[in-house]
């Protein structure tokens, strides 16, 4: 075990693959020589060479381009967008070709390919550098989306994802690359060294795909979250004083729509956290399967905390930002009833 | 008022004119030089810019490409006639068959098939084209089984695909056809990515990228060139230039570019363009190119210079938009035409035996063609089992799509 910042950990993960599978190659925008904007792959040159890591023109297309055509072939590709707000030109090849080769070849050609891209915002980063498309690939059969929130999650889901036979879409929340963070810009952040979840293991291990963790249990109601959002989530809890069960999907495409079942059916009572723009976002999909499947167990309506439908702000950042007091209020509307 | 306009391409003639392909220039056949195996984009110019032709108006072979098909027997030919004749049998009686609503589409390749027949019989196993949905020809060099071809279009259970792609929309992994996108273009710079994957495992093998004409418009191409230019890999990158894209005139796409193959001189990427029509010409180019690509050399673009005879596809009607019968004043002349003249005049076919091969090709694809029909059309359905669409979506059935399956009721 070590103590490793998100960062740590992914790099960890790609370091572990690329040691046991030859398959495993890794490029993208910057991640070769230098080793990423935020070195997430600092130094897997240097160990790998630079067949197994390297940089490419500023051309996300031909990154997932010439990520499919390798993992048709049998490799395991897992390239990065150098932020999630870059994957846009890259969108044709992962949704239309990507996602669905396995399907229509009738499986004579798969995809087994990771995107990793950091998402969300809170680090200034205005309109180009702060967004949240994680909806924007729930749609689309044929992937798998992912979104830790720990560094040990982020290495065991990279793993599991890597070594996975389809498509991952891994999204990075880069606000807690180097620490958690409970929505209070103001405040000091905590370095993941100095923090429980920072612990990791160096060797391989899995975090399987397609399975929520209970962060928090409780019994007064349940919050639905992931990424940065289950830390801010925790910190309105607390102000809030109720004993809520707060739950990080982890993996949003398939959903663990199994926990989220049990959990709601004990507290009835439900509310979904995200940071993503609210109109037809991934909150919109969880009320509905939460409506579906406990209709009859719910005490109050199912509400949402969402940034604004909004491009992301660059100055009024923690107006935008769901903070922990939007998460309260919403907490205290739905005890009400 | 500033005396500044844009400029609108248009075609020389439309529907109402005559068919006007005087600003074509057409080499003398066998003017160009075959190039060494490790020709730089810059010595290729004189390539780009030019067509490379090795049969001439009489049908003889002649210069330096004839010569460098020395080896090339007339058995290799007639099998590259027999392979063209198989496509246009198939053709015929597919289209056909869709005008009798026994399949949803067709797209007949008429006019282009010296280029896929021809480029087929050089690759070796393992290889592998991305392919536009024009290059059916690809499969009929690599010998697919008819009954899988046919059974694709008629979507029944010989459909190797299960009826999940639209007609013509092909996948055969074992004969060295990758899956079919609808999407024009992004499969380009996928063939650079195999292309990265076979020379890092150092397995021998190469792949080809198609595109046409009009998707060289698209970004995929410029990714493409860019990424094979950057990296070096084994790919020979094919466009076929065949003057339309639906009904856009190619001068659309092209802008103020002088030939298709020249953009790839920018890229540092080599380039030759062919007259595609030409068979004999069409396996030069294509044995030099994969030869170069497998002996670590590096890509090199081929702009094979053709013409769609047909309609874009069974659902286009080019009256509207071109002269009528310009296909057949097309300059550079149909290429079965052209290789039959130049087996007979080789003393190695007549004008009898190709008659007769015409009917046999007949008589073959319809004979596979009612077996197969025999498995259901459009018109006489035999429905594949509606919970195949869920199978294969992800490896394994995850929870969510058991569920809907089970909502449709299986």
């Amino acid at each position: 075990m070590a103590r490793m910042s998100m960062i740590e950990a992914l790099r960890s993960a790609m370091d572990v693959k690329l040691a046991d599978d030859p398959a495993v190659i890794v490029f993208g925008e910057d991640v070769g020589y230098f080793g990423g904007v935020f070195r997430c792959t600092a130094g897997l040159q240097a160990k790998y060479g630079e067949e197994r890591v390297f940089d490419t023109p500023i051309n996300e297309s031909a990154i997932v381009g010439i990520a499919i055509g390798m993992a048709a072939q049998g490799m395991r590709p897992c390239v990065e967008m150098q932020f999630a707000d870059y994957v846009f030109p890259a969108y044709d090849q992962i949704t239309q070709e990507a996602a669905r080769l396995r399907h229509r070849s009738n499986e004579q050609f798969t995809c087994p390919m990771v995107v990793r891209m950091p998402t969300g915002g809170g680090i200034f980063g205005g309109q180009t550098h702060s967004q949240s498309p994680e909806a924007l690939f729930t749609h689309v059969s044929g992937l798998k989306v992912v979104i830790p929130s720990t560094p040990y999650d982020a290495k065991g889901l990279l793993i599991a994802a890597i070594e996975d036979p389809d498509p991952v879409i891994f999204l990075e929340p880069k606000r807690i690359y180097n620490g958690p963070f409970y929505g209070d810009h103001s405040g000091k952040s905590v370095p993941w060294s100095q923090h429980a979840a920072g612990e990791v293991p160096e060797d391989h291990y899995v975090v399987p795909l397609g399975k929520a963790d209970v962060r928090r249990a409780g019994s007064d109601l349940t919050i639905l979250t992931y990424g940065t959002m289950v830390y801010v989530a925790e910190a309105a809890v607390k102000a809030a004083g109720v004993d809520a069960e707060i739950i990080d999907l982890r993996t949003l495409l398939p959903l663990d729509l199994e926990t989220v079942r049990a959990s709601v059916e004990k507290t009835g009572r439900c509310i979904v956290v995200h940071e993503a723009t609210r109109t037809s976002g991934f909150g919109a999909e969880l009320i509905a399967e939460v409506e579906e499947v406990c209709f009859w167990h719910l005490k109050a309506p199912i509400l949402r905390v969402t940034g604004w439908d909004v491009p992301y702000p660059h100055a009024q950042e923690w107006d935008y930002f769901p903070g922990p007091e939007r998460i309260e209020r919403v907490i205290h509307k739905v005890m009400e009833d | 008022m500033t005396g500044v306009k844009l400029s609108f391409p248009h075609p020389p003639a439309r529907p109402d004119q005559v068919p006007d392909f005087s600003d074509i220039v057409i080499p003398a056949a066998g003017e160009l030089p075959v190039p060494p195996l490790d020709l730089t984009a810059e010595q290729s110019r004189a390539m780009a810019v030019g067509l490379i032709r090795v049969l001439d108006d009489d049908g003889n072979a002649v210069g330096p490409w004839a010569d460098y098909l020395g080896d090339l027997s007339a058995d290799d030919l007639r099998r590259g006639l027999r392979d063209m004749l198989r496509m246009r049998a198939i053709d015929r009686r597919m289209m056909n068959a869709q005008r009798q609503g026994k399949t949803s589409f067709y797209l007949l390749c008429s006019g282009e098939e010296a280029i896929g027949c021809g480029f087929q019989r050089q690759l070796e196993k393992g290889d592998m084209n991305f392919p536009t949905y024009r290059q059916q020809t690809l499969l009929i060099g690599a010998d697919y089984p008819l009954e899988m071809l046919i059974g694709q279009l008629y979507s029944n259970d010989l459909d190797p695909l299960k009826g999940r792609q639209l007609p013509i929309m092909h996948s055969a992994r074992d004969y060295g056809y990758f899956s079919i996108s609808g999407n024009l273009g992004t499969q380009y710079v996928q063939a650079v990515g195999w292309a990265m994957a076979c020379a890092l495992r150092g397995n021998g093998q190469i792949a080809a990228g198609w595109i046409g004409d009009g998707a060289t418009a698209s970004n995929d191409f410029h990714s493409a060139l860019l990424s094979a230019s950057t990296y070096q890999p084994p790919v020979v990158l094919n466009v076929v230039n065949n003057q339309w894209a639906i009904s856009t005139y190619t001068g659309v796409a092209r802008g103020k570019g002088e030939t298709y193959a020249a953009r790839a001189l920018g890229y540092g990427v080599p380039a030759l363009r062919v007259d595609g029509n030409d068979y004999l010409a069409v396996i030069a180019v294509s044995r030099w190119a994969i030869e170069r690509a497998r002996k670590g050399f590096g890509p090199a673009l081929i702009e094979w210079f053709t013409y769609r005879v047909a309609a874009h596809s069974s659902s286009d009607d080019p009256s509207a938009y071109r002269a009528k019968d310009e296909g057949a004043s097309w300059p550079l002349g149909d290429p079965v035409v052209r290789l039959k003249d130049h087996l007979v005049a080789r003393g190695e076919w007549s004008e009898e035996r190709h008659v007769q091969a015409e009917a046999e090709m007949l008589a073959e694809v319809t004979a596979v063609q009612k077996q197969v029909e025999a498995h259901g059309t459009f018109v006489d359905p035999q429905p594949i089992s509606p919970a195949e669409i869920f199978r294969g979506v992800y490896a394994e059935l995850p929870e969510h799509l058991r569920r809907q399956r089970q909502e449709m009721g299986h």
